[in-house]
């Protein structure tokens, strides 16, 4: 049985951080460089935990799945960054930004890792303008800000619509001064498999060469997880193809609780679904509801004319187009956050109301943005994310309302830590998306390059201190033990049971299926019936997948359909447990909505007395239930409310 | 649409590689190229062969993973793309397809259309950063940068690292990925006070790494999926020389 405590320092809430910093273990330099830190993932999170490790004086050994550091998921973030430099003097503070995430993520975060990111997020954007990361700026050559959903104040920091790639490269860049100098053992195309303890305690990982197929061991004195998000369980989303729960579900499954696995964030602003084929799905920045109207057409026999594609968007007269955000939000507008935004693509979408062929898109326009401000402004701010639109859809959005539907973008639940981003293994640790942390259950635009950057730059390098200061006089340690022949074995078992399964059904054919579960019944809206339905049909797959799974090629090889297979193994996994925990949550909260639990306007409602608590699941073995322990969040500084957007 | 694809199919580094031809039908032209490979690939592993290995990940187009030589040119026949944001509605009904790994010194091949492009990040760990340690920044608006410089920068910065400006090149020159870097960061005041350092090793480390010389051909700005332009190697040069003299 865990015991679980969120270690959460005493004190207001203010000083928190400050006091938790001033009293914490240190370690001395002299033994900095005798202690070895294994970071997994090269994200926002992980190249930054890693750079910042290595200049204080740990040895740190990194590691990616891709061909290098540099391509990380982070990448692809668009929009920005938030901080509460309350440069636009409109008001802004980190109490303001502090409230907001914590209200954004419909209260189900704790209060004081809410804080601490908050206080941390003006030194991020110190910390990226003097790594020479190129953010717009105003002609007195100051930084500019926008203003992103869920938030009444500019505090987005953004370098056109690709921040997330200069935020990264900037983080990368670092690594590589680090890597340069020695401090950092970089290890490409590797992909963590398994994790190992010695003495209860997390010690190394087992990893698989992608290249030659080779199973090699690293030991190290801490192991910090940085591999992102789950959303890929869904098949189609937002996220890498390769992106993947493999070493977060090894970690569940070696005594890590799962924190809020059924909180997925499902993105407003996504292009809609096109054909079977379809690998991925692509986002457009929330950025563009900054000056992008959305609206369905009010009467649905236009709805049902543009489904035939007898009429286009444009010829729909103004006094006929239903601006439903601006309608029912009037405060917030096109400017409501994420999950309020999905629902209400979805809910016009259901009443038949859709704009395109399948009648599961809405309109995001900007004729009158292009008439106020000029197609020249317009293509400054957003330029790159329409030629992309247009790459991809062939439309051209300057003439024609872009189409949107909402996807699969981002995971608010993951691995389970407390305050030290230490999960329930002494010597683990995760950061950024991997963890569960800071977001609650629905995450606000901007916030996860800020999480990232937090945990890797300003967190982690901390915290990881309070436990390295106990390991001082644990020697580096060969990879010959025990435990880590036992845990490769494990894993090569894994890969020969695939390998022999030698059945007739693709990889990508049976994650598909997985993926039309999971978005029917534990996506955007859920309910009781359908969830158990989900578990069943999931058991049912994952026994198809281990009778009927066909992978040419060899096991100690190249070998794409391999890799792709150990991880859709383990996604069959999370799918139920996520299924089980939207089940178990008897109420509505952020990105998860329950259609039992909801008001009469159709709002998310939340179960304060019953339901106010993170959500820890501890694996219990092979066919065994999971067991459910509770971490009761405690509010002080925020009163909790219904959600109020209008 | 019908297709006919003639592709670069080699087991390892080691291997003779050679095309293979294969016919694909029915495809959507609303598909990405990378779709087209997907649906081939499925088909390959129905009849039990080895899938067409090929680098990708994110296929928004800003990871820079992927990256094939498309009837010629690199990234394929559309402009400020890469592979994965290309769709099959730039082909027509019929035609041949010919799909090759990008090909120099400097990039070793691994399996059929994947290389190995490390040599692209030890240039960065050469010297493609700013020296500053998590903590030790300023206050982020202490230095003001005029708005056309920080703008330029970024024009620079956008550089994805996928080597099509190599692949394009007739001798395999990075003139155009360094050019990109050295830029960005010379640009900006905080990247200014290591510029010269920075410029020399970069450089020095591109000839070690075998890249080859630029001859201003302009083949990697017309074939880079994100206009970096030549001036970007117009001001390494210039860097370069002031770092000399």
């Amino acid at each position: 049985m865990h015991r679980i405590h969120s270690n959460i320092p005493e004190g207001p809430l203010t000083e928190k951080w400050s006091s938790y910093k001033s009293n914490q273990n240190l370690v001395n330099p002299a033994n900095k460089r005798k202690l070895d830190i294994i970071v997994v993932g090269t994200g926002l999170a992980g190249g930054a935990a890693a750079a910042s490790l290595a200049e204080m004086g740990f040895k740190v050994k990194s590691f990616c799945y891709q061909d290098s550091p540099r391509r990380a998921h982070s990448i692809a973030a668009q929009g920005g960054i938030n901080a509460a430099k309350n440069y636009q003097n409109d008001g802004d503070s980190i109490f303001r930004l502090f409230f907001d995430t914590v209200k954004g993520g419909d209260y189900r975060s704790r209060e004081g890792n809410v804080y601490r990111l908050a206080e941390v997020s003006n030194q991020i954007i110190d910390q990226c303008v003097a790594q020479g990361v190129p953010f717009a700026r105003e002609y007195g050559g100051t930084l500019d800000n926008r203003s992103f959903g869920g938030a009444l104040v500019s505090r987005t920091f953004y370098a056109r619509g690709q921040t997330g790639q200069q935020l990264l490269l900037g983080a990368y860049q670092s690594l590589s001064r680090q890597i340069k100098q020695g401090n950092v053992e970089m290890y490409p195309r590797m992909e963590m498999q398994n994790l190992v303890m010695v003495d209860g305690k997390a010690r190394g990982i087992i990893c698989r060469d992608v290249i030659t197929g080779k199973l090699e061991r690293f030991s190290a004195h801490a192991v910090v997880l940085a591999t992102g998000g789950y959303g890929n369980v869904f098949f189609l989303s937002t996220m890498a193809m390769g992106a993947n729960a493999s070493a977060i579900w090894q970690c569940h499954k070696k005594g890590a609780l799962f924190g809020n696995p059924c909180y997925v964030q499902i993105h407003p602003t996504c292009i809609p679904v096109h054909g079977e084929y379809q690998s991925k799905l692509t986002l457009m920045s929330e950025s563009l509801r900054n000056d992008g109207r959305i609206w369905v057409p009010k009467n649905k026999e236009d709805a049902e004319k543009l489904q035939k594609g007898e009429i286009s968007g444009s010829e729909i007269p103004e006094e006929n187009r239903d601006y439903y955000l601006e309608r029912r939000y009037p405060a917030f507008g096109n400017l409501v956050p994420r999950d309020v935004a999905s629902r209400a693509a979805k809910e016009r979408c259901d009443a038949g109301y859709g704009v395109n062929s399948t009648g599961l898109a809405v309109f995001l326009d900007f004729k009158d943005s292009i008439a106020r401000l000029g197609k020249d402004v317009i293509e400054a701010k957003y330029g790159n994310l329409f030629q992309m639109y247009e790459k991809i859809t062939d439309d051209n959005p300057y003439e024609m309302p872009m189409m949107i539907y909402p996807a699969i973008h981002y995971s608010m639940g993951g691995i389970w830590v407390d305050y030290e981003l230490q999960t329930t293994v002494p010597g683990l640790f995760a950061t950024g998306e991997s963890n569960f942390s800071d977001h609650g259950a629905n995450r606000l635009g901007a916030s996860a390059l800020m999480q990232g950057l937090a945990d890797g730059y300003f967190v982690l390098p901390y915290t990881i201190q309070n436990y390295l200061a106990h390991e001082i006089n644990t020697p580096r340690f060969p990879t010959d033990l025990k435990e880590f022949e036992q845990a490769e074995s494990e894993v090569r078992k894994r890969l020969e049971d695939l390998m022999a399964v030698k059945g007739s059904q693709t990889v990508d054919t049976i994650h598909k299926r997985l993926g039309k579960i999971m978005w029917d019944y534990v996506g955007m809206a859920r309910n009781k019936d359908g969830l158990e339905l989900a578990i069943e049909e999931i058991q049912n797959l994952k026994e198809d997948f281990w009778n009927n799974l066909k992978i040419p090629g060899e096991m100690d090889d190249l070998n794409p359909e391999l890799q792709k297979a150990t991880r859709l193994a383990d996604f069959l996994e999370l799918g139920e447990l996520m299924a089980m925990d939207a089940m178990h949550r008897e109420e509505s909260c952020g990105g998860h909505f329950r259609e039992e639990f909801q008001t009469g306007e159709g709002e998310a409602l939340r179960n304060d007395k019953d339901f106010a608590y993170v959500a820890a699941w501890e694996y219990k073995g092979e066919g065994k239930e999971p067991e459910l322990h509770k971490e009761a969040l405690k509010f002080e500084n925020v009163e909790l409310k219904q959600r109020n957007y209008k | 649409m019908d297709l006919k694809l003639k592709i670069w199919r080699q087991k390892d580094s080691q291997s003779r590689g050679k095309f293979v031809n294969y016919k694909l039908n029915d495809v959507s032209p609303d598909s990405s190229f990378l779709e087209m490979l997907d649906v081939l690939n499925e088909e390959l592993v129905e009849r039990n062969e080895e899938p067409i290995v090929f680098d990708h990940d994110c296929r928004e187009g800003i990871c820079g993973a992927c990256g094939m030589v498309i009837n010629g040119r690199p990234h394929g026949p559309d402009s400020l793309i890469t592979v994965c944001q290309l769709h099959m509605r730039k082909f027509k009904h019929g035609d041949t397809i010919v799909i090759e790994p990008w090909r120099a010194r400097a990039f070793p091949l691994i399996k059929d259309l994947m290389v190995d492009r490390y040599a692209f990040d030890k240039l960065i760990q050469e010297s493609g950063f700013v020296s500053v340690n998590t903590g030790s920044a300023p206050e982020a608006n202490s230095i003001p940068v005029k708005k056309h410089y920080a703008d330029l920068a970024m024009d620079a910065a956008a550089c994805i690292g996928c080597g099509a400006c190599v692949a394009a090149c007739k001798n395999a020159s990075a003139m155009l990925f360094v050019g990109a870097k050295v830029s960005h960061l010379t640009l900006l005041p905080q990247g200014k006070i290591e510029a010269k350092e920075r410029v020399l090793q970069m450089v020095a480390k591109m000839d070690e790494l075998g890249f080859g010389n630029c001859t201003n051909t302009g083949a990697c700005e017309a074939e880079c999926p994100k206009g970096i332009t030549l001036t970007n190697i117009a001001r390494l040069n210039r860097e370069y020389y002031y770092a000399k003299v």
